[in-house]
C-alpha cells in the first residue's frame, strides 16, 4: 500500500538521519574525533551471538550440564584507546539517552495532539511532566532512603539499594504516572472521559503540582541547584543503565502507539463518528493515554523536564509528511530523537554546559512564534 | 431491519424521546421529519448506539444494538453526520477510506475490496474530482458529499443521514437524495432526518413525524402530511397539496395567525383563487369552492384539501344545477370570497345574503384573512385591495 511505502520510506530516511546525527555528535566535544573513527569504535563494540557452548556446573553432588551463548565481535578496527573510552563511556550513553528521550517525547506529543485534536497539545498536557517533577524534586529534598537490608531465605541477608540518581528517576517515573492517573480519574465519569474535561483537569493538576514544586524548592536549601538542573532538563548524568532502562521501556510502548495510529486518524473525526466507524472509543482513548503517559514518563524520569520537543517536532513533521499518523508517528519520533541529540550536542559543546531544556526551548520558542504567524495556526 | 420498542431517552432528567415505537423494514427510505428539537437527531444517535437509552430496546437485524461491538454496528449501519470537525488536512481520499475502518483488522491494511468500495463511493458522489485536495480546503457542500462518500464506502446495509441536504445547493441536494434513493432501490435501508418536507415527501416512502419527543404519525407522505398534522407538529399554518411539477406532496407554510375558523365559500378560478383557497385553508377556515372547471388549479387545490367543490366539466359553462349547488354552499357559509370578476351567469352565487367580499386578483393573502375575519362585523373596515359589496 501507498501509506506503508511512504511510512517505510520516510522512516528509513529519518533513521539514517538519526544515525548520522548520533555519529557526528559522538565526535564533537573537547576532544574531536572524526566520524569514521566513531563508527569504527561503535562497530567494534557490537557483539553478535556466535554459537552455543556446552559446559557443566557443579551443584553439590550433581554436575549439571549447562548451555551458554558465546558472543563474538565481528569487527576489530584499530582505534585509539582514548577515543574508544571517550565515545563508549562518556559520550555514547548520553547521546543514546537523548535519542531515546527525544523519540519518546515526540511520539507522545504526536499522539496527544491527535488525541486532543489540538495542535497546541504536548506530552505534559496530562500532568506527566509536573508529576515527574514533584517526584524527582521530592526525592531530592526529602530524606528518602531506598536502601535496605533484606533477609531472604536460602541466600541470606542482601543489601538492596538504588543509587541516588536512580532514585530520582524512579520517583520521577512514579510521580509522572500518579499525576497522569489522577488527571484521568478526575476527568472520568461513568466510564467516559471527555477530552475537554481531560484537558482542563490536566491544567488544574499541573497548576497544583506547580505550587507543590515551588514550595519544595523553597524548602530545598543546599539541593536547590540540583533541583533547578533537573527541572530544566539535563542529560549530563546519563549512564548505560539509564539507556538500558529506557531502551527496554520505550520501544514496546511505541509499538502500541503505532498499532493504534489508524484509530487515532479516525478519532480526529470526532468521537461519535469514530464510534460509528467501529472504534471502541473509550477503550482506545484509555490505551492511547496510558501508553503516552508511560512513554513520556520514561523520557522525563531520566532527562528531566524537556519542553518543546513534543510540541514542535510533530508540527514540523506534519508540514512535511502530512497528518496521517501511520506516517507521522514514526517519522516524528525519529526526528525527535535527532532533534534532542542535536540540541544536547549544542548544550554540551559550549564553554560551560547549559541544561538541554534551555536549548530546546530557545530553539523551540522562535519556531513556535513562526508557526503562530504562519498559515498553519492561523486557520485553527 | 431496525426495530425500536418503547424507547425513552433523557438528557440530564429532561426527556428528549419518550415511548417511541418504530419498525423500519429492509429496502425502505424513511424520512424523519419534525420541528427543531423534536428529537430526530437523538433518535438517529440512539439507533447507532452512541447514546444509551433510559428505557426500551433498539435492535438491528434482531440483535440489540447495546449488545453489539462498535465494529459490528459499523458493519451494519453507516451514518452521515451534519458536519465534521476534522481540522487536520487529510486528503479527501483518506477521509473516504476511513469509512472502511470497520472492515479492516487491527494489523491488516486496505485490500482490493476496500479500494474498490472507496473508488465507487467517490465516483457515485462526485467526490473523485477533488479526491486529492485536503478536506480543510473544500467547501461546506463538498465536505457534505465527502461524508456521504465515506458512509457509502462503509458498505453497510443501512444508512443514517442527519440533515443530508442542509448544506447543499438545490442541485446537489437532489443528487444526494437520488443517490440515497438508488441505494434503497438496491435493497438497502436509509433513515434520514430531513427538514425540507417536500424533499422528504418526494424521496421517502415512509415518513415518521416526530414532535415533542414522540412519534406522531408514521406512513406514506400523502397520509402523514395534512394541514392538521403540520399545524399540530410545527405550530405553523400550512397548506398541504400536490406539487403540480412532481405530483408529490407540496407543503406551503405561512406564519401562524391564530385565526378563528369560519365557514367560507370561495368563488373564482385560476391561480389567484387557488392562492386564496390555500391561505384560508391553512388558516383553518372551513372552505367550499365553486363552481370551478374540472382541471382548474382551484379544483386541484380543493381536491388536495378535500374541500366540497362544485365542479363543471372542462370547456362547459356552469349550468343550472352547478349554480344551484354553488348558491347552496354560499348561502350556508358565513362569508363568501369572490376572487376577480366572475361571469354574469354566477350572479346568483355572489349575491346571496351571506356577507360577500370581492378581492382583486393581485391581493395580499393577509388581506383575505382580515376580510374573512371582519366581513360581517364592520363592513366599512375593508383593506385597500379588497372591495366590499
Amino acid at each position: 500500500m501507498d501509506v506503508a511505502r511512504r511510512a517505510v520510506g520516510w522512516s528509513a530516511a529519518l533513521a539514517a538521519l538519526l544515525v548520522t546525527v548520533v555519529v557526528v555528535s559522538a565526535g564533537i566535544g573537547p576532544v574531536r574525533i572524526p566520524p569514521a573513527e566513531v563508527l569504527k569504535v561503535v562497530l567494534n563494540a557490537l557483539v553478535v551471538p556466535a554459537g552455543i557452548e556446552a559446559g557443566s556446573r557443579d551443584a553439590g553432588t550433581l554436575t549439571l550440564p549447562t548451555l551458554s551463548v558465546v558472543y563474538s565481535s565481528p569487527f576489530a578496527f584499530p582505534v585509539d584507546d582514548v577515543h574508544r573510552r571517550i565515545v563508549m563511556s562518556v559520550r555514547l550513553p548520553r547521546i543514546l539517552l537523548a535519542a531515546i528521550v527525544g523519540f519518546a517525547l515526540a511520539a507522545a506529543g504526536t499522539v496527544m495532539q491527535g488525541f486532543f485534536r489540538n495542535p497546541m497539545a504536548d506530552p505534559s498536557i496530562i500532568g506527566v511532566s509536573s508529576g515527574a517533577a514533584v517526584g524527582a524534586v521530592g526525592f531530592i529534598v526529602l530524606p528518602v532512603s531506598l536502601s535496605a537490608t533484606v533477609a531472604l531465605p536460602l541466600i541470606g541477608a542482601v543489601d538492596i539499594g538504588v543509587s541516588h540518581g536512580a532514585g530520582v528517576s524512579l520517583f520521577a517515573f512514579i510521580g509522572a504516572l500518579a499525576a497522569a492517573f489522577g488527571v484521568y480519574a478526575i476527568a472520568t465519569r461513568h466510564g467516559r472521559t471527555p477530552v475537554a474535561t481531560l484537558l482542563l483537569a490536566g491544567v488544574a493538576v499541573q497548576t497544583f503540582l506547580g505550587a507543590v514544586i515551588s514550595y519544595l524548592q523553597l524548602q530545598a536549601g543546599e539541593s536547590l541547584r540540583r533541583i533547578v538542573a533537573w527541572l530544566m532538563g539535563h542529560l549530563s548524568a546519563a549512564s548505560w543503565s539509564d539507556v538500558a532502562v529506557t531502551a527496554v521501556l520505550v520501544p514496546p510502548l511505541f509499538i502500541v502507539l503505532l498499532v493504534y495510529a489508524r484509530d487515532l486518524n479516525v478519532l480526529l473525526l470526532g468521537e461519535e463518528e469514530a464510534q460509528g466507524l467501529g472504534i471502541e472509543v473509550e477503550r482506545t482513548k484509555r490505551i492511547l493515554l496510558a501508553a503516552s503517559a508511560l512513554i513520556t514518563a520514561a523520557g522525563v524520569a531520566f532527562a528531566g523536564v524537556i519542553g518543546f520537543v513534543g510540541l514542535i517536532i510533530p508540527h514540523m513533521l506534519r508540514l512535511v509528511v502530512g497528518p496521517d499518523h501511520r506516517i507521522l508517528l514514526p517519522t516524528a519520533a525519529l526526528a525527535g530523537g535527532s532533534f534532542l541529540v542535536a540540541a544536547d550536542t549544542l548544550a554540551r559543546s559550549g564553554g560551560a554546559e547549559v541544561p538541554v531544556g534551555i536549548v530546546t526551548a530557545a530553539v523551540g520558542a522562535p519556531f513556535f512564534i513562526y508557526l503562530l504567524m504562519s498559515r498553519e495556526v492561523h486557520e485553527l | 431491519m431496525i426495530a425500536i420498542q418503547d424507547l425513552t431517552v433523557s438528557f440530564g432528567g429532561d426527556p428528549v424521546l419518550s415511548g417511541v415505537d418504530l419498525s423500519i423494514d429492509h429496502g425502505t427510505f424513511v424520512g424523519l421529519v419534525g420541528p427543531n428539537g423534536a428529537g430526530k437527531t437523538t433518535l438517529l444517535r440512539a439507533i447507532k448506539g452512541t447514546i444509551t437509552p433510559d428505557n426500551g430496546t433498539i435492535s438491528i437485524d434482531g440483535d440489540p444494538v447495546t449488545s453489539l461491538s462498535a465494529r459490528e454496528v459499523g458493519r451494519r449501519i453507516a451514518s452521515v453526520p451534519q458536519s465534521t470537525t476534522l481540522s487536520f488536512d487529510f486528503p479527501v481520499r483518506n477521509v473516504v477510506e476511513m469509512g472502511r475502518t470497520p472492515h479492516i483488522s487491527r494489523f491488516g491494511s486496505h485490500d482490493a475490496d476496500d479500494v474498490t468500495a472507496v473508488e465507487e463511493a467517490m465516483v457515485a458522489t462526485g467526490v473523485e474530482r477533488f479526491a486529492d485536495r485536503p478536506i480543510t480546503e473544500v467547501s461546506g457542500g463538498e465536505r457534505g458529499r465527502v461524508l456521504l462518500a465515506r458512509a457509502i464506502a462503509q458498505g453497510t446495509p443501512a444508512l443514517l443521514l442527519d440533515e443530508p441536504t442542509a448544506s447543499l445547493d438545490v442541485n446537489h441536494a437532489v443528487r444526494t437524495l437520488e443517490l440515497v434513493r438508488g441505494f434503497v432501490d438496491d435493497g438497502r435501508t436509509a433513515v434520514a432526518a430531513i427538514h425540507d418536507l417536500e424533499m422528504a415527501a418526494r424521496y421517502c416512502e415512509t415518513i415518521v413525524l416526530v414532535a415533542g419527543g414522540e412519534v406522531r404519525a408514521v406512513g406514506p407522505p400523502a397520509d402523514v402530511f395534512d394541514t392538521a398534522s403540520v399545524r399540530a407538529c410545527f405550530d405553523a399554518e400550512a397548506f398541504v397539496g400536490a406539487n403540480p411539477a412532481t405530483g408529490s406532496t407540496a407543503i406551503t407554510a405561512y406564519p401562524t395567525t391564530g385565526t378563528n375558523p369560519r365557514r367560507v365559500h370561495v368563488v373564482g378560478t385560476g391561480r389567484p383563487a387557488a392562492r386564496a383557497v390555500s391561505r384560508l385553508s391553512a388558516a383553518g377556515h372551513d372552505l367550499s369552492v365553486g363552481p370551478v372547471p374540472e382541471g382548474d388549479v382551484v379544483a386541484g387545490v380543493a381536491a388536495d384539501a378535500d374541500l366540497p367543490a362544485v365542479r363543471v366539466p372542462p370547456f362547459h359553462r356552469p349550468e343550472g344545477p352547478h349554480v344551484a349547488d354553488a348558491v347552496a354552499l354560499a348561502a350556508a357559509a358565513e362569508v363568501v370570497i369572490v376572487v376577480g370578476d366572475p361571469a354574469e351567469s354566477l350572479r346568483q352565487v355572489v349575491e346571496t345574503t351571506t356577507p360577500t367580499v370581492r378581492v382583486s386578483t393581485g391581493f395580499d393573502p393577509a388581506d383575505v384573512l382580515a376580510a374573512v375575519a371582519s366581513a360581517d362585523e364592520d363592513p366599512d373596515a375593508a383593506s385597500p385591495s379588497v372591495e366590499e359589496s
